[in-house]
């Protein structure tokens, strides 16, 4: 395949970046869209220009680290895929593909393609967790959890922690990604004793950080490579509202 | 000569543990605050570790490569987790899973190490569940278990396909509750450089910032390395594109050993490779054989047609079928542990019954099981796996059998290490996939994150403790000490060096033909003559790299090229002990097949009189062959067997 790749390059995050065009030849069908670039990039390296620099690790779909906005859309056009799961053979010979970093007040660009993340960790460290230490906890069958319930936890809890939703909300709202660790938690018994303070308390990191709000497009869920769902968003939203007339956190 | 001391304690085999936890030393809260522990590496054992150490008053620093704790390869681990808690009361207990762990691992495992990972397989399970873990339930509410490649009982553990994400993002999240304590700091895109030791005790670590490219110093009382396996010396493997093996080969530079480094894991389940271009490789969970019944053609003119895509799987008959595995292990069929049907799979392709265009591929085909359970059912129990297939291959599972070839999935070797986690430098731990210490010769399925947690939730925590016991009056330590400066002017030198040489080769493209002898000579099946090559090829290729890589300068601190030829350069160097190793190794064992040792039906034939024992190498200097060191294992509670799965 034959391809024209309009790529944004930026070499810091003071840098003002650009658009640069390249052209790649021979890319097999089968390739998938990184291995494209990793053949984009050893060209670039034997002509001794800088490659372009993006985030990836596991690329199978699993560790979240690739981000890309193809085309318009975080992750490319396809549903439930993330960028590393995209095989070049989407797409037809001679197209031409816009690549982009995710672009979010929340994202500082690191380098080209590449941004820091590190608010998603800020925003686990604030509550996404039950507060119990390692050893003196009870046995794995005292508790019985209906399917159901365990099911739509696992379903919330299948988020990867890309950022997708985040990229591609107009407001740079970080609702889907709160949303679902909270709900894997809240929809679990060992997660419901500390509903009201997790709640609080993620939300309020959320604004500290510069995420914005949610005005309910719901493109964070056409968005999102695992389908996360935004009742997710509603259950934290009525959880919300219960923790701040129940038991508000004291300032 | 050093000593090899493993310090098992004392007393019969379930009091062991039992014995160490009451007779060793521990550090009172107020002196706790006055230690610092470095973890290196946030998979499972790394990010359990070090939020344990938080919680019990430690002050940790913990560094991931990635730009997330969260993304650690452990998080790709689909199958499940094994423990001993006979919920479906079938038979199992913790002597069970200990014995299979030891004959799956060919009896090249401590008995001691194995029988208390057995043992706290139990609590990882209550420890997990208590943090919210999604594991899958029956209908009553209680956990589901299923069978798991190698296993006669269903102890195996799952959230879906994706049971290593949950239980990392279960670990991910005790991380990140003790840092937003205080007790972790936490420091992502940071890869270790090297260890720094202080009057022969590890006292600090010299990372490099790869946002930055500056080099840091850090220091701390101890130090544990949970950096992952070295899987990646094969350029193709089902690891990250960033795991690498460089923190362990610093750490045996320095003077801790590494043990067994020729244990290879290649796992039979995974898409076969399809072009040169090609990054990496994706498992199939080993669950799928479980339904899943594998075959080739039995007839050659078939698997010829089929390779020029005259005919397809549908149009051989069933009696042309070879379900070779079913053949060779009537009892345990499919579910042979995966050293057994990754040979088989290269046994069946090499003879010409490979069922692509490569011939290096055979069928995993559902249709009898959809044909039983139903196409739901098997969607409820694979749908993602499936998923991942088609998505990747363009073919449909459901309708055509899958295409699986083995790939290089998990390194047993590592560092070697002591019943308390401890290298053979004082200080320095290694746990998880980094350490050589309960898999054997090879590693059964869902005993990994098994391994990582009970490394890092309930070992390390206990003999840190007793190390740390008698460092109290030792205070923090500087980095502007005369050990860092000379550490960090090495690397300098190293940097230096591989970016003067401006040649002609990409790290990558050196990588790859790394991979290719490894893959040929020290892969599935190895022998003398092959082994000898290998070695001269290696060196060589090493010869050639630092003649010859292109490193370009970047115009910022951050430099991909200059991360991929570190890790490079150590890849060159492992490799060369990998092949010695297996040459040594006179006999084989579990995933070290070596072609001269095999019984007259091509089963693994092990030599217990002269091998039972661990391999472990110390590092004499550069091109210097290292000196092996024997730890000779001794068998008092298993009868040892030659392994039999027909």
């Amino acid at each position: 395949m034959k391809l024209t790749l309009k790529i944004w390059r930026q070499k810091n995050n003071i840098d003002k970046g650009q658009f640069v065009t390249y052209n790649v030849d021979n890319i097999p069908e089968e390739a998938s869209f990184l291995e494209m670039l990793d053949i984009l990039n050893e060209g670039l390296v034997v002509k001794g220009e800088d490659p372009v620099t993006f985030d990836h690790d596991c690329r199978e779909g699993i560790c979240g680290a690739c981000g890309l906005y193809i085309n318009g859309h975080p992750h490319g056009k396809f549903k439930n895929t993330t960028t590393c799961q995209l095989h070049m053979r989407k797409f037809k010979d001679g197209d031409t593909i816009t690549i982009e970093p995710w672009r979010s007040e929340a994202f500082p660009i690191i380098k080209d393609l590449m941004v820091d993340r590190s608010a998603l960790d800020r925003l686990i460290q604030a509550g996404g967790y039950v507060s119990v230490r390692t050893g003196g906890v009870p046995d794995a069958n005292a508790i019985p959890i209906s399917k159901h319930d365990a099911d739509l936890s696992m379903d919330a809890a299948s988020c990867i922690g890309c950022g997708a939703c985040v990229a591609t909300c107009k407001n740079g709202s970080a609702m889907l990604f709160v949303s679902a660790k909270f709900s894997q938690l809240a929809l679990l018994p060992q997660g419901q004793v500390e509903t009201y303070e997790r709640v609080q308390k993620m939300v309020a990191r959320m604004d500290e950080l510069g995420f914005g709000n949610c005005s309910n497009t719901y493109a964070c869920m056409a968005e999102c490579p695992k389908g996360i769902s935004v009742t997710n968003i509603a259950r934290m939203n009525r959880q919300f509202l219960a923790a701040k007339i129940a038991e508000p956190l004291k300032k | 000569m050093k000593e090899l001391n493993s310090k098992i304690p004392a007393g019969p085999l379930a009091e062991k543990w039992t014995n160490y936890k009451a007779h060793q030393n521990l550090v009172n809260p107020a002196n706790k605050r006055k230690l610092d522990i470095i973890v290196i590496g946030t998979g499972l054992a790394g990010a359990s570790a070090a939020a344990s150490f938080g919680e019990m008053g430690f002050n940790v620093k913990v560094f991931c490569i990635q730009d997330s704790p969260r993304r650690a390869h452990s998080i790709a681990a689909q199958g499940g987790i094994n423990a001993a808690k006979n919920y479906p009361n079938d038979g199992d207990s913790v002597y069970r899973l200990f014995y299979d762990t030891i004959k799956g691992g060919d009896y090249r495992a401590r008995e001691a190490n194995v029988y208390r990972l057995a043992e706290l397989s139990n609590n990882i399970i209550d420890q997990c569940v208590a943090q919210g873990v999604p594991f899958a339930r029956e209908y009553g509410g209680l956990l589901a278990n299923r069978s798991f490649g190698g296993a006669q009982v269903s102890r195996t553990f799952y959230a879906r396909g994706q049971t290593g994400q949950q239980l990392l993002l279960g670990a991910y999240s005790a991380l990140s509750k003790e840092v937003e304590r205080g007790t972790v700091k936490m420091y992502p895109r940071r890869e270790m450089m090297d260890v720094v030791l202080v009057d022969g005790r590890a006292r600090g670590v010299i990372m490099r910032n790869l946002v930055t490219g500056e080099l840091e110093r850090y220091a701390a009382h101890a130090v544990v390395i949970a950096s992952g396996g070295y899987g990646r010396v094969f350029f193709l493997s089902t690891n990250a594109m960033s795991s690498n093996g460089s923190a362990e080969w610093q750490a045996y530079k320095k003077g801790a050993m590494m043990a067994n480094p020729c244990f290879t894991q290649i796992h039979p389940t995974c898409i076969p490779v399809h072009g040169s271009y090609q990054s990496k490789l994706t498992l199939m969970s080993e669950s799928l054989r479980n339904d899943g019944r594998i075959w080739v053609p039995k007839k050659k003119e078939d698997a010829e047609k089929l390779a020029k895509g005259q005919i397809k799987a549908k149009d051989i008959a069933e009696e042309n079928r070879d379900y070779y595995l079913e053949r060779r292990y009537p009892a345990f069929g499919n579910l042979v542990p995966r050293d057994v049907a990754s040979r088989a799979a290269k046994e069946r392709c090499d003879a010409g019954f490979g069922v692509n265009n490569t011939g290096l591929a055979v069928y995993l085909d559902f249709k009898e099981a959809i044909d039983r359970l139903g196409q739901k059912v098997v969607e409820e129990k694979y749908g993602n796996l499936f998923e991942m297939y088609e998505r990747i291959t363009d073919d449909d599972p459901y309708k055509t059998p899958m295409m699986i070839y083995p790939a290089v999935h998990y390194t047993m070797g590592g560092l070697w290490v002591d019943y308390e986690l401890q290298t053979t430098i004082p200080g320095l731990f290694a746990a998880g996939e980094a350490n050589f210490s309960d898999h054997g010769a090879n590693r059964l399925g869902a005993s990994a994150l098994m391994q990582g947690l009970s490394d890092g939730y309930f070992i390390l925590p206990y003999t840190m403790q007793n190390y740390l016991a008698d460092q109290i009056g030792v205070p923090r330590f500087q980095t502007n000490t005369k050990e860092f400066d000379e550490a960090e002017k090495q690397i300098r030198e190293k940097i230096n060096k591989l970016m003067a040489i401006n040649g002609k080769q990409t790290v990558d493209s050196i990588h790859r033909r790394l991979g290719l002898i490894m893959w040929n000579k020290v892969g599935m099946a190895r022998n003398e003559a092959g082994l000898k090559e290998a070695i001269e090829e290696i060196k060589a290729l090493r010869k050639e790299f630092w003649q010859d890589v292109k490193v370009p300068p970047q115009s910022s601190g951050m430099n991909n090229e200059l991360e991929k030829a570190l890790r490079v350069a150590d890849f060159l160097e492992m490799g060369e002990l990998m092949a010695r190793d297996a040459l040594m190794r006179n006999e084989s064992c579990g995933g070290h097949f070596r072609e001269e040792f095999q019984t007259p039906d091509g089963e693994a034939m092990r030599n217990d009189a002269e091998y039972s024992f661990v391999a472990a190498y110390e590092y004499q200097g550069p091109d210097k062959e290292p000196v092996l060191y024997k730890e000779e294992l001794k068998f008092e509670n298993v009868e040892v067997k030659q392994r039999n799965y027909k």
